[in-house]
């Protein structure tokens, strides 16, 4: 049990002095931001709503959050399930269950823009393996710089190779924590594999999915270095997501009303969608 | 050997091609690698290994980027660790609400942060050092890091705590020599993702620095700009950003998957 002590608050104070120098200062800039308008030299004009107005109405933002959307949906359509899998048919114990895992988290701990040039020279037309094989091998005309649909396949085949390994550790932790008992039990009962994993494994990694679609939905909607350094956003804007367009106009153009404008609604959005996703999968815990 | 374990091999070896080619790319030569596709290195050569490790402006890109790192663990670890004591014991007022805004900190896109921090370390004037890096990078490791040990502190029951009053000991003291080293795999696990999420991020990194606290990441986009496409020198700095990583892994290879599995959700 917890006790109720209002000494709790002395000791979050140090955290609260971080994130509050941190987070509300760079906040209330960008608030501060998105209703004036500046013409350069330190002079800024109130604006009122219109940066927001402008942002809904305009198609470029929506192309882009379609295309963000797009993105998410379909890493969490492979991402989870391809993890859940790859858990499930792993040792539980014995000398390779450390190999496993060091090998499989391995992609997480390399820097993002090395992901992406990693990629960029793994599917290099003519140079780099997965291209060559594509083109020179099979005979599939594959470029990344020249055709929308295999900059996505591209984007998505290289987050699923940076990031499912997440959801392998979590549900696997989920995993080997079941007692054996269970097993036992249901070998008696003679249940078939489909109802062993709906009926004990799925319930017992619940919790550790909700924190991998969690992760892996605010980690997508927010991803920027790995698309922007292996295709630019290109080719034309087929692969610009949120992100590479909010630095491209923040960064790039300079354009802060704008730029602080679309900053609100994007973190608004991640802020939404996180906060739906927790509730749906939560709810059936409260009763 | 069991018939589903070919699809973790599967898995694995999918992993693995696209940093073999990278590793591959870093000892070939120029010319090779221009001249067409070769599936070993065909005159194998350490002359992009001894480029970074002689020139400044490469080997200090290793350098900044683990001190900022490495700094940011030590920040984002030592006040996560009382706030989360706070969490795991006591029940205050705005406590959940106060836990749910930390978290929020974590959704935050990079992007969204970029330029405000710009404005804001410049301001207070440290920008361009390591302590700016590693401040951003607080952002979201603190909230992740509060979040890991308050799971493994719940773990811990409060008996503990009230034995260790009662035999005199003051609340300090209790904590540094008793309460620590019972969740040290707790702080192991913390300061891996604290490490994980600063060593691969470059977005904030790159905005906050200019010369003197420039990451490697930094580094390598430049050359790749400006002096022609080096394919091999990039794959090697490439090749040398894994190192650390993997290092660091094999220390907490056991720990990994239950730092977030004891985390509450």
């Amino acid at each position: 049990m917890k006790t109720q002590n209002n000494r709790g608050w002395f000791f979050v104070l140090p955290v609260l002095l971080l994130v509050a120098f941190n987070a509300l200062i760079p906040i209330m800039t960008v608030v501060n931001y998105s209703v004036q308008e500046t013409f350069g030299n330190n002079v800024f004009f109130w604006q009122g709503l219109d940066w927001f107005q402008q942002l809904l109405n305009s198609d470029r933002f929506h192309a882009a959050l379609g295309r963000q959307f797009l993105f998410t949906g379909l890493i969490l359509v492979i991402e989870i399930p391809l993890g859940i899998i790859i858990a499930l048919s792993m040792p539980r114990q014995g000398v390779w269950v450390p190999v496993c895992l060091v090998l499989m988290a391995l992609p997480m701990l390399i820097p993002w823009n090395v992901v992406g040039a990693m990629w960029n020279i793994f599917t290099l037309p003519d140079i780099g393996l997965l291209g060559y094989l594509m083109n020179h091998t099979l005979g599939i005309n594959y470029d990344m710089t020249q055709n929308p649909l295999a900059a996505w396949v591209t984007i998505i085949t290289m987050d699923v190779w940076h990031w499912t390994s997440l959801v392998v550790l979590l549900s696997y932790a989920g995993l080997v924590s079941i007692p054996d008992a269970y097993y036992q039990a249901a070998k008696i009962d003679g249940a078939s594999n489909w109802s062993v994993f709906r009926y004990i494994q799925l319930p017992k990694m619940k919790t550790v999915l909700t924190i991998a679609i969690l992760l892996r939905f605010m980690d997508s909607f927010n991803i920027y270095t790995e698309p922007f350094v292996l295709t630019g956003g290109g080719p034309g804007n087929s692969t610009t997501l949120l992100s590479i367009d909010l630095v491209k106009i923040a960064l790039g153009q300079f354009d802060l009303g704008p730029a602080a404008a679309m900053s609100l609604i994007y973190f608004a959005i991640t802020l939404l969608v996180s906060w739906l996703f927790y509730t749906l999968m939560t709810k059936d815990d409260a009763k | 050997m069991k018939k589903r374990y070919i699809i973790p091999i599967v898995y694995i070896a999918f992993l693995m091609l696209p940093i073999y080619w990278l590793v591959a790319m870093s000892f070939k030569t120029t010319n090779e690698i221009l001249a067409g596709f070769s599936l070993f290195p065909q005159t194998f050569t350490l002359a992009n290994y001894r480029v970074i490790f002689t020139d400044p402006t490469w080997y200090w890109g290793y350098i900044n980027s683990i001190s900022y790192v490495t700094l940011n663990t030590v920040i984002s670890v030592t006040v996560a660790l009382p706030a989360a004591y706070a969490f795991s014991r006591y029940r205050f007022l705005g406590d959940k609400q106060l836990f749910f805004w930390l978290l929020t900190n974590r959704m935050a896109p990079a992007a969204v942060f970029a330029l405000p921090f710009f404005q804001l370390y410049s301001a207070v004037g440290i920008f361009d050092t390591y302590l700016a890096v590693a401040l951003a990078h607080t952002l979201f490791n603190v909230p992740l890091a509060v979040w890991i040990l308050e799971g493994f502190m719940g773990g811990v029951p409060k008996e503990l705590d009230e034995t260790a009053y009662v035999d005199g000991y003051s609340f300090p003291r209790f904590f540094v020599t008793i309460f620590l080293p019972t969740i040290k795999a707790g702080v192991g696990v913390a300061a891996f993702f604290c490490f994980m999420f600063s060593w691969v991020e470059l977005l904030l990194a790159k905005t906050l620095t200019a010369v003197a606290a420039k990451p490697i990441a930094a580094t390598m986009t430049k050359t790749a700009s400006s002096a022609g496409y080096e394919l091999g020198l990039l794959a090697a700095a490439g090749t040398l950003t894994i190192i650390p990583g993997a290092i660091v892994i094999y220390f907490v290879r056991n720990y990994i998957a239950k730092g977030f599995a004891l985390g509450r959700v």
